[in-house]
């Protein structure tokens, strides 16, 4: 379980150059394990598309990639970093090893094609040996994966339901069997129903085909529900990183437990909404210290002069807040 | 603007032409129609841009001409936006059969070839004055515009702040005055810029054709000179070099503003895309030098 | 289908459009155009002539304007649209159809070839956006802000003369007489490649613009992103993905940008005395030529409109949105 598969160390990721750029993404050190559901939290604005755009070398412009490592292992045991590879070889290892299931399935099919064509395209550009009978039965067999009737095979874009076309785009993720699959809101543009219907799909095929999984969202509750880790991020950072039990029942980040209170728990007990006063900061102008004690309902003296790292906290967790002293190192 | 470079650059140009349309006659070493005795000369000291073949100074006629052509292309772009903004803002606010009716109409001159409609109305009128010329250019070239704006006001008509000021019993009128033209601007502006092209391109082309103010210059009526008079089989390039130079330079001007304002529009089209030696690149984000980071 | 018989009914609409625009516009004409004409002619006006050109001004003072107009339909319906006075005594008819062949060869295939060279070189510009490729961009635009007769009067100047491979002036070489041998053929080709060029490299240059712009917005569309992902092939991504969807609005525009390049391309026929509809638009209008310039307008304006559609049947097999599947 605990084998590493992809490893984040201090990413920086920023929005232009020189003076006038912004730090989306600021020090992130994250790993992701074998097998494992690693939820991703936070408000709009916080930094987790960006992350997972910036780490795959996925966001458009004017983003950058100011520094940073990702490192990937592969089946043979060897690493890479994916920052520092070649663009062919990184070509290559894109969706055969880690594929992405982007926010908004309306925008991320070509509308001028049809699914057919663009569930092949992925086969014929990892596997040029394949036939092209052989690549539309894996079409039609991965469409059936997501609960979706061959006949749509050709159809466009268009012609889909908005949850359809989330389907398609996750079959299109599952279709080289990637190891590692991030999804980046995937349901978030869907009704409640759909979004169900969804996500027990993505539940079962995970088990059955035991790829990893970053999940990004800003419902947690949501993920308490469907990771077994989860990284809250605040402001570009990572303030807090626990086992989805732990956060559930203990959040130790102010933060963490302003988001815990701001969505309906998906089961379990009733818990009241409070959600959190304020809007997150400017990234051009960040408040001094923990850039969490504006909105902050516990904030110290220490917090407005002084910025907490990321540590591990006396429970044995890692956060970053003043609250709760950590030892670092 | 300020730190858009096109756009100011575009501006500076237009700004010198204006300012050679107001004080160019003024200026001019010579009356750009007497004849002398240096008939068919080259660029000289004297005569900076050489003579015609009745020995008229060329540099004087490309100077008295820039009045005629930014007046031109003023008026009939004044004309053409004030028509383009009435038809295309209207259509685009009212629904049901009146505003299709107005975008039908504008379809319809839009695919209507401008320039022979053009020549046939102003070679049938009876008399043709730059005024005329300027009429019939804004007259007939309103419709692109209008569609630009028809379209941008049908998504402005449905956002919220719209929505709520109809719902709060607003005027139609001051909706359109307060609510909806300030959110145009750079699109009207953008439209006006591109007819004043439009019309400039127009005028010297009718008067290259045979087409214009009797007895005024414009940089057309010297081509005309020019190409009437065998200037090419002569080896008179001097007779049509300045004014084509002139057009081209008047135009790459328009062109730049108008970079300029669909650069604010569209943010996607903003250049900065390869800054200190970083090339930005759909798909391959750049990765800094671990140095930097 | 639907789609498309609303765009028939358009251009219908705007035919009528046009004709009524003719109708309205020689009762502009100060004096009697065509008293002038009988003078001139001295009587070798046939009556049924005169009664046609009398129509076709809106002469006939005895008539209500609304049997002027039905009249001045029913001619243009049986193809009369006039006699010429420069090419007298020839019907209007007969002289467009002298010049209208000469105009589709030149400016039909020169448009068309300088849409997709435009088009791809602006999908590679516009691609390779951060390169040298950039630096194209002040040349195009440049280019784009000449008008096309200058150029093709630059190009008179620095590549014809005595010795020069290209000719000056006309479609073929004086005394051959158009049939379909090679040496006609040859002639005509030579003739057409100077006014050709002229045309292409003033139309490439806003194409190039045009889809450059449409490139660099759609390559931040998601889709392109996710092909990137999917680690498809640069080729592939740029193709299939990006300028398959940045054609579109490009397609449109190319249609709605007709009218526009047409009175363009039509002057350089003048500067080049190439002998299609502009060099006798040009000739009408100094002769104050009123029936020609009126049945060239028309005949621009049909093909213009033709091409309209053309283009709409050629969105319709690009847009799979716009087609109506059951």
């Amino acid at each position: 379980m605990k084998e590493r598969i992809l490893e984040v160390r201090g990413l920086n990721v920023d929005y232009g150059l020189g003076p006038e750029s912004v730090r989306a993404v600021r020090d992130v050190d994250l790993t992701l394990h074998r097998g494992e559901v690693l939820g991703l939290a936070g408000e709009s604005g916080s930094g987790k598309s960006t992350l997972a755009y910036g780490m795959t070398r996925l966001l458009p412009p004017p983003g950058i990639v100011a520094g940073g490592e990702v490192i990937y292992t592969l089946d043979d045991g060897s690493t890479v970093d994916l920052l520092r590879i070649r663009d062919a070889d990184l070509r290559r290892l894109r969706w055969s090893e880690i594929a992405i299931v982007f926010q908004g399935a309306i925008n991320s099919l070509n509308p001028v094609q049809r699914i057919s064509t663009q569930l092949v395209d992925v086969l014929k550009a990892h596997s040029a040996r394949s036939t092209p009978k052989a690549r539309q039965d894996r079409a039609r067999e991965l469409l059936g994966l997501v609960g979706i009737a061959s006949d749509r095979l050709h159809s466009y874009p268009h012609q889909l339901s908005g949850g359809m076309r989330q389907r398609v785009m996750i079959a299109m993720a599952l279709a080289l069997e990637p190891r590692v699959v991030i999804m980046d809101e995937p349901t978030t543009a869907l009704d409640v129903v759909v979004q169900r219907q969804i996500l027990r799909t993505l539940v079962e095929l995970r088990e059955r085909l035991g790829f990893s999984v970053v999940f990004i969202t800003h419902d947690l509750s949501l993920l308490v529900e469907f990771s077994d880790r989860i990284a809250i991020m605040y402001a570009g950072q990572v303030v807090e990183e626990a086992t989805s039990a732990d956060l559930y029942r203990t959040p130790l980040h102010p933060y963490s437990d302003g988001l815990l209170h701001s969505f309906p728990a998906l089961k379990g007990p009733r818990r009241e909404l409070s959600g959190i006063a304020g809007s997150p900061p400017d990234l051009r102008s960040m408040p001094g210290g923990c850039p969490f004690h504006p909105r902050c309902g516990r904030a110290m003296d220490v917090c407005a002069t002084r910025t907490p790292v990321l540590g591990q906290s006396t429970a044995g967790r890692s956060v970053a807040c003043w609250l709760h002293p950590v030892s670092v190192g | 603007m300020r730190n858009n470079p096109k756009a100011l650059t575009g501006l500076v140009a237009l700004g010198v032409f204006v300012l050679f349309a107001v004080v160019g006659p003024w200026l001019a070493p010579f009356d750009p129609s007497t004849r002398s005795n240096d008939l068919l000369q080259p660029p000289s000291s004297a005569h900076w841009f050489g003579t015609t073949h009745l020995g008229q100074d060329i540099f004087s006629q490309v100077l008295v001409g820039t009045r005629s052509v930014i007046f031109v292309g003023a008026v009939a772009g004044v004309v053409a936006t004030v028509l383009s903004v009435l038809v295309g803002v209207t259509a685009g606010y009212l629904s049901g059969s009146a505003g299709e009716g107005l975008s039908a109409l504008s379809n319809v001159f839009l695919v209507i070839p401008a320039l022979p409609l053009i020549v046939i109305i102003t070679s049938s009128l009876p008399e043709t004055s730059n005024l005329t010329i300027a009429l019939v250019i804004g007259l007939t070239s309103w419709a692109w515009n209008a569609r630009v704006l028809r379209a941008q006001t049908l998504s402005l008509r449905r956002r919220d702040y719209v929505e709520a000021a109809r719902a709060n019993g607003e005027s139609t009128w001051r909706i359109i005055l307060f609510e909806i033209l300030p959110n145009l601007t750079a699109v009207i502006a953008s439209g006006f810029v591109g007819t004043v092209l439009f019309a400039v391109i127009s005028e010297i082309t009718l008067a290259f054709i045979g087409v214009s103010d009797a007895g005024g210059w414009n940089w057309g009526t010297v081509l005309y000179w020019a190409q009437s008079q065998q200037a090419l089989t002569q080896g008179a390039w001097w007779w049509f070099v300045p004014a084509g130079l002139a057009i081209a330079l008047l135009g790459t001007a328009l062109s730049l503003v108008n970079f300029g304002i669909d650069e604010y529009v569209n943010p996607r089209l903003r250049t900065r895309s390869s800054t200190r030696g970083v090339r930005m690149r759909v798909g391959f984000t750049p990765v800094l030098a671990k140095e930097t980071s | 289908m639907s789609y498309l018989l609303k765009r028939i009914g358009f251009y219908l609409l705007t035919v009528w459009a046009a004709v009524t625009i003719n109708f309205f516009v020689p009762r502009m004409i100060p004096g009697d155009p065509v008293q002038a004409l009988i003078t001139k002619q001295r009587g070798q006006m046939t009556s049924e002539a005169v009664r046609s050109l009398y129509v076709l001004f809106g002469l006939d003072k005895d008539e209500s304007l609304a049997s002027q107009y039905f009249s001045y339909l029913g001619q243009l319906l049986r193809g009369d649209l006039g006699m010429s006075f420069t090419f007298f005594p020839s019907p209007v008819a007969d002289v467009i159809g002298d010049g209208l062949p000469w105009t589709v060869g030149l400016v039909g295939i020169t448009t068309v070839i300088g849409f997709f060279l435009g088009t791809a070189a602006g999908a590679v510009v516009g691609w390779r956006r951060g390169t040298w490729a950039d630096s194209l961009i002040p040349v195009t635009t440049f280019v784009s802000s000449i008008p096309y007769f200058w150029l093709g009067l630059v190009a008179i100047a620095l590549l014809t003369g005595p010795g020069s491979f290209f000719p000056a002036s006309g479609a073929y070489e004086i005394g051959l007489v158009p049939n379909w041998d090679w040496q006609f053929i040859g002639s005509t080709v030579q003739h057409g490649l100077l006014p050709g060029f002229t045309i292409l490299i003033s139309s490439v240059s806003g194409w190039i613009l045009s889809m450059r712009n449409m490139m660099v917005t759609v390559s931040s569309d998601d889709y392109v992103t996710v092909a990137h992902a999917k680690g498809l092939p640069e080729r592939r991504v740029m193709l299939a993905y990006a300028a398959r969807n940045a054609l579109l609005p490009n397609v449109s525009g190319f249609a709605l940008a007709l009218g526009f390049i047409v009175g363009g391309t039509l002057l350089v026929e003048i500067v080049f005395s190439y002998p299609g509809l502009g060099l006798q638009l040009f000739q009408a209008v100094g002769a104050k030529d009123y029936p020609l310039l009126q049945g060239i307008f028309l005949i621009i304006t049909l093909s213009v409109l033709l091409a309209n559609l053309l283009a709409d049947v050629a969105y319709l097999a690009l847009d799979p949105r716009t087609r109506r599947e059951g």
